[in-house]
């Protein structure tokens, strides 16, 4: 004789009360399982929906960078800087300074610590003949950025002229017929045609562009510059051209600025602008989340112990009635030399089974209409997604330690039973 | 010789001075009251007296299962009250048989596992051979043919006869039998008398309660129990004479 012959035997014959504690625990195990599944997909929807948010900003502040990117360099350089004693009237009169500057100003701007602009180009222009085709030609040196000392490397924003070679606007190359690769002269000195510009419809059409250094020399400049272009930095403040302007004047205080380009610059902005609203957008969204996950804690927090507390009364109810109602069994089995440990374990492995098989039982159901309710509780969520193969043996072992519990003190109240006790009534 | 034997051979039951007391609302119940007596192998005892008068108490205190308030009680030489209650109760499961008035049988084992269920006790001792001693004592008592029925198919006699062939499974040297014919018809006592009278004469003791003239007459020899003191106790000495010698 064992005792799972015992244990089940009784089981059968006592039908109705270990279907009442297996169902009691398959209850419980469904609706702990329907709280986590729920607070979860809450969860797993919000953080769907904010990663959706962030893509989708992602995805806008690209295009608005580029955007920007694109107004900055429809812009150009948007900085003047030119030397101090030039009569500004006159840039605005010819379109470029007459007075000169050493060029080593803008190696000493980019070996600074300079914050508020970027994209450095030192240039010399002056509008002259064209000797060899009696034309008057606006001559811009140029000789590449400069790079900032203190800056990452970006991608620079003009090419330098090669030495030897010429661009040339629209209005030039295509009235003189020029391709590019044809040999021209300037000046007396031979040169080739590196680019032929399209047509932009300004005075760059009729603009000649040459290695700084070549310009220089044949302008008799040499070491000398009339203007640095820069591009300010993307600087939040207002009087961008004020906080510029200060910070040059601490490091050449021998030069003036302007700027060009105001209005585009300030859209540009008022996209930066949005971009900011999209990023508080997404931070409420997400502060949101946590804080209704928290309140779905907190609801969670007192909804499952109250669920496991009815639980375990109920199953220490039911196990109550089973010794009560098996008292007489137990005397007489005490009686005949029974122990009280096995007597215990007849009880407590009764209320296990039952905990074990109610779990699979609340498994079993909450899996079958978990996608009956999928859409209405769980937030079209997939089960895979809310549930992981954790939480199910977390339940198949947690149910049964929790029966055992319960039944814990019913059942030691059957083990100690005296028999005496019980016998004399007979 | 005859003094050798009994060193050797203990008395089944050897009691001294047992008191038993009660303390309730009522007041204090002396239950059981200086009794001493021996019970020697192969002894029918009958236990009789009016109700109230203790018989219950004394049979419970004789099982090993309630603990006499004063007094010595040997159960084949030994004291079990001096064992913890697993202990007694492993005790109790090699040494006594008990046959209620009741039956109690348990509703949902058949009648083998009715029979078996002293046996988880110790799961060491070999099933087989305790199937096979479950199997011949239920022929024996002539209901080999209803192994597999739940006590409540069976009749009253037959019940009773499993409650026997239970508390004879272990072959115990004592059994105690609280008015095991008191809810039986004359034919059925008969039968279960018999059978205890078996037992006995094959070198078991038994002690019986009964109220039963029929069943007193069955015993070899009685005590008379009133008011918790034995007021007299036929164990010829010739009986015992007769039955040692
Ligand atoms: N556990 C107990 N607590 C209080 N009183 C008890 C207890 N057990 C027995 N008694 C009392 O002790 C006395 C003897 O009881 P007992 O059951 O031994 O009598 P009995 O001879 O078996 O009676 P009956 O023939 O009616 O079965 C009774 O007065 C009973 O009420
Ligand atoms: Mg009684």
């Amino acid at each position: 004789m064992n005792l799972s012959r015992l244990v089940t035997r009784e089981i059968s014959h006592r039908k109705t009360n270990f279907f009442l504690t297996l169902a009691g625990v398959a209850l419980a195990v469904t609706c702990v399982l329907a709280t986590l599944a729920a607070m979860r997909s809450y969860d797993l929807n919000s953080d769907r929906i904010i990663a959706k948010m962030e893509a989708d900003t992602q995805q806008e502040m690209k295009q608005l960078e580029d955007d920007i990117r694109k107004t900055m360099k429809g812009l150009g350089f948007n900085i003047y800087i030119f030397p101090k004693d030039q009569d500004m009237s006159e840039v605005y009169d010819q379109g470029y300074a007459s007075k000169t500057m050493p060029e080593e100003y803008a190696t000493t701007l980019a070996n600074s610590k300079i914050v508020t602009v970027n994209h450095l180009l030192p240039s010399l222009t002056q509008k002259l003949e064209w000797p060899e085709k009696k034309r008057t030609v606006i001559l811009i040196g140029v000789r590449g950025e400069v790079p900032l000392a203190h800056r990452d490397p970006k991608s620079p924003l003009i090419d330098p002229v090669k030495k030897g070679d010429l661009v040339l606007g629209y209005e030039l190359h295509r009235s003189l017929d020029l391709k590019e690769g044809d040999e021209l002269v300037f000046k007396g000195k031979k040169f080739k045609l590196g680019k032929a510009y399209p047509e932009r419809g300004t005075k760059d059409d009729i603009t000649m562009w040459m290695n700084l250094s070549e310009c220089q020399e044949l302008l008799g400049k040499q070491g000398q510059i009339n203007a640095i272009q820069a591009l300010e930095c993307n600087c939040a403040t207002l009087d961008r051209l004020g906080e510029i302007r200060a910070e040059l004047m601490q490091i050449l205080p021998d030069t003036q600025i302007t700027e060009t380009g105001s209005t585009a610059l300030a859209r540009a902005e008022s996209r930066t602008k949005a971009k900011a609203t999209a990023e508080k957008q997404i931070a409420a969204a997400k502060s949101h989340r946590t804080q209704s996950s928290a309140e779905r804690e907190k609801f969670a927090g007192i909804l499952l112990p109250i669920v496991l507390l009815f639980a375990m009364v109920w199953i220490a109810m039911l196990s109550l009635m089973n010794v009560r109602e098996r008292v007489m069994e137990i005397g007489v089995l005490r009686a005949i030399g029974v122990g009280s440990k096995i007597i215990l374990s007849a009880f407590l492995s009764r209320a296990v089974l039952a905990g074990l098989l109610g779990a699979i039982a609340g498994v079993t159901a909450f899996v079958i209409t978990y996608p009956l309710l999928k859409e209405r509780f769980f937030q079209g969520v997939a089960m895979g997604d809310v549930l992981a193969g954790s939480d199910w043996l977390v339940a198949l072992v947690a149910a049964p330690v929790l029966a055992a519990v319960s039944a814990w003190l019913p059942s030691l109240m059957a083990a100690q039973k005296d028999p005496a006790d019980v016998l004399r009534h007979d | 010789m005859y003094y050798a034997m009994t060193e050797a051979r203990h008395p089944a039951v050897k009691a001294r001075g047992l008191h038993k007391r009660f303390v309730t609302a009522e007041g204090e119940v002396h239950a059981v009251n200086d009794v001493s007596f021996e019970v020697q192998a192969g002894d029918f005892v009958a236990l009789h007296g009016p109700s109230g008068c203790g018989k219950s108490t004394l049979l419970l205190m004789t099982g090993a299962l309630l603990s006499p308030g004063e007094g010595i009680i040997e159960i084949a030489g030994k004291n079990p009250y001096e064992l913890n209650a697993e202990g007694r109760a492993t005790f109790r499961a090699a040494h006594v048989g008990f046959v209620f008035q009741q039956f109690h049988l348990i509703p949902y084992l058949d009648v083998l596992d009715n029979v078996l269920v002293g046996d988880l006790v110790s799961q060491s001792v070999d099933d087989v051979s305790m199937r096979e001693r479950a199997h011949d004592l239920l022929e024996k008592f002539n209901i080999g043919h209803r192994l597999h029925h739940v006590p409540s198919k069976l009749s009253i006699g037959e019940q009773q006869r499993v409650a026997l062939a239970r508390a004879l499974l272990r072959a115990p040297e004592l059994v105690l039998a609280d008015e095991p014919t008191g809810n039986l018809d004359p034919e059925n006592s008969e039968i279960i008398l018999q059978h205890l009278a078996d037992f006995a004469d094959e070198g078991g003791a038994v002690i019986m309660v009964t109220h039963d003239d029929r069943a007193r007459a069955a015993a070899k020899s009685s005590m008379h129990l009133d008011a918790g003191r034995l007021l007299e106790s036929d164990q010829g000495e010739s009986d015992k004479e007769e039955g040692d010698s």
